[in-house]
């Protein structure tokens, strides 16, 4: 047999994934968890609609209650915005160039911070309460396990972007920021599931 | 099939189409009103799916093995399953080696369930494929006939691409079980081969049935 069988023989551990088809294992990791955090969005949205379409209420929202669909919009227009930086940050370290990462990274946070500020003032703001009736407190669940996952989102930014200013990541491994994208966008895309549901239809 | 989220691009083209798909419902609902925002939903969501059915079975570009200058050996590639030990393909190689001098990789794609292809669960399909590869080879061996071994892509037209950029073979070799009895007949792996690589591929039908009741002992 070739060198390379006989290499393989000799191997301890499991054999190489094969890189052509297979996903790299660390990002697999990543895409099992988000997996996992689709379910548990999946069981909050099914409360959702169970309350609205099974209960089938006269009126929804219910008649004295208001979203504030305008600042919602605007901070779903932030939350998209910050998808394209944290690209921008991933696509300047492929390319060697640290100020992007570094500038990329920095605006993510910042907007996403913006987000999570400016839902924690609505909240206040916002008339009602968890415990008044099904409507709100589906509402606050849904918009706040989001928010939990905005925090979330940002503590990992946060650790990539202090890592990124110490020099850590490069043309060739940059893994860490590759992560928190997936993480991110992942978190984007449910704010974009959940304004469509909560806010608009 | 493929996962189609493997990396952060795949992720951030996520978002876009999320963002487009949701933005032309409320557009729609809100300027037409509640049932155009239906049609329109109605629409888009036919329009994924036909494009992620589509997506699967596009055929991508023919891929061409990489060209050497100044050598004068032939090079094989064996791509086999089950029937990489069968007499029939090990004469095929026998036939091919004869024309002169030949460099023979025999690739055995590592064949596995969807769920586990899914989950990067491959070890024991790599360690049947490393098997069987070592049996062949040993075989080959006895024929005289030098050659040397991968286990490959769980997909055999996989296998092949990944074979054909590392190793530029001048004749394909894919051998198969009888037809009815071979799963990669049955997904048109042949075919499939011949549309998108630019090289020669012979087509080996092993009944390993067959030989083993001509083995026996009358």
């Amino acid at each position: 047999m070739s060198a390379h069988a006989h290499a393989e023989e000799h191997h301890h551990g499991p054999p190489a994934a094969n890189a052509s088809s297979a996903v790299d294992p660390r990002v697999l990791g990543m895409l099992m968890f988000i997996g996992s955090e689709v379910m548990l969005f999946g069981s909050f949205f099914t409360a959702y609609f169970f309350v609205r379409v099974v209960n089938n209420p006269p009126h929804w929202p219910p008649i004295g209650f208001h979203l504030p669909v305008f600042v919602a919009g605007v901070n779903t227009a932030i939350l998209v915005t910050s998808s394209f930086t944290v690209h921008w940050a991933l696509t300047s370290i492929k390319r060697g160039t640290r100020t992007g990462l570094k500038a990329g990274l920095v605006l993510t946070f910042l907007m996403g911070f913006t987000f999570l500020a400016t839902q924690i003032i609505e909240y206040a703001r916002i008339g009602f309460a968890p415990r008044d009736n099904a409507f709100t407190t589906i509402f606050f669940n849904l918009t706040g396990l989001h928010g939990a996952h905005v925090f979330v989102g940002l503590s990992i930014l946060l650790v990539t972007t202090i890592r990124a200013f110490r020099g850590h990541y490069s043309a060739e491994h940059h893994h860490g920021v590759e992560l928190a994208g997936i993480y991110w966008h992942f978190v984007d895309v449910m704010w974009i599931v959940v304004y469509f549901t909560v806010y608009i239809i | 099939m493929k996962n189609p989220f493997r990396s952060e691009a795949d992720a951030f083209r996520l978002v876009i189409g999320a963002v487009v798909y949701f933005g032309a419902i409320a557009i729609a609902a809100a300027v037409g009103g509640r049932w155009w925002g239906l049609g329109v939903f109605v629409v888009l969501s036919a329009a994924v799916a036909v494009w992620v059915l589509r997506r699967e079975t596009r055929e991508r570009p023919p891929v061409a093995p990489r060209r050497r200058v100044g050598e004068d050996e032939r090079r094989i590639l064996v791509v086999a399953n089950e029937t990489v030990a069968g007499a029939a393909l090990r004469d095929e190689i026998r036939r091919a080696v004869e024309e002169g001098r030949a460099n023979v990789l025999v690739v055995s794609p590592a064949l596995n369930s969807k769920l586990k292809h899914w989950t990067s669960d491959e070890n024991q399909a790599r360690a049947a494929a490393e098997e069987r590869l070592g049996r062949s080879i040993a075989q080959l061996e006895q024929l005289g006939i030098p050659a040397r071994g991968e286990v490959g892509d769980a997909d055999p037209v996989q296998a092949i691409e990944d074979a054909l950029r590392t190793f530029g073979p001048d004749l394909i070799v894919i051998s198969t079980h009888p037809e009815g009895r071979s799963n990669w007949l049955e997904q048109g792996v042949v075919g499939s081969a011949r549309e998108r690589f630019a090289v020669p591929i012979t087509h080996v039908v092993v009944d390993l049935e067959a030989e083993a009741t001509s083995a026996e002992p009358v």
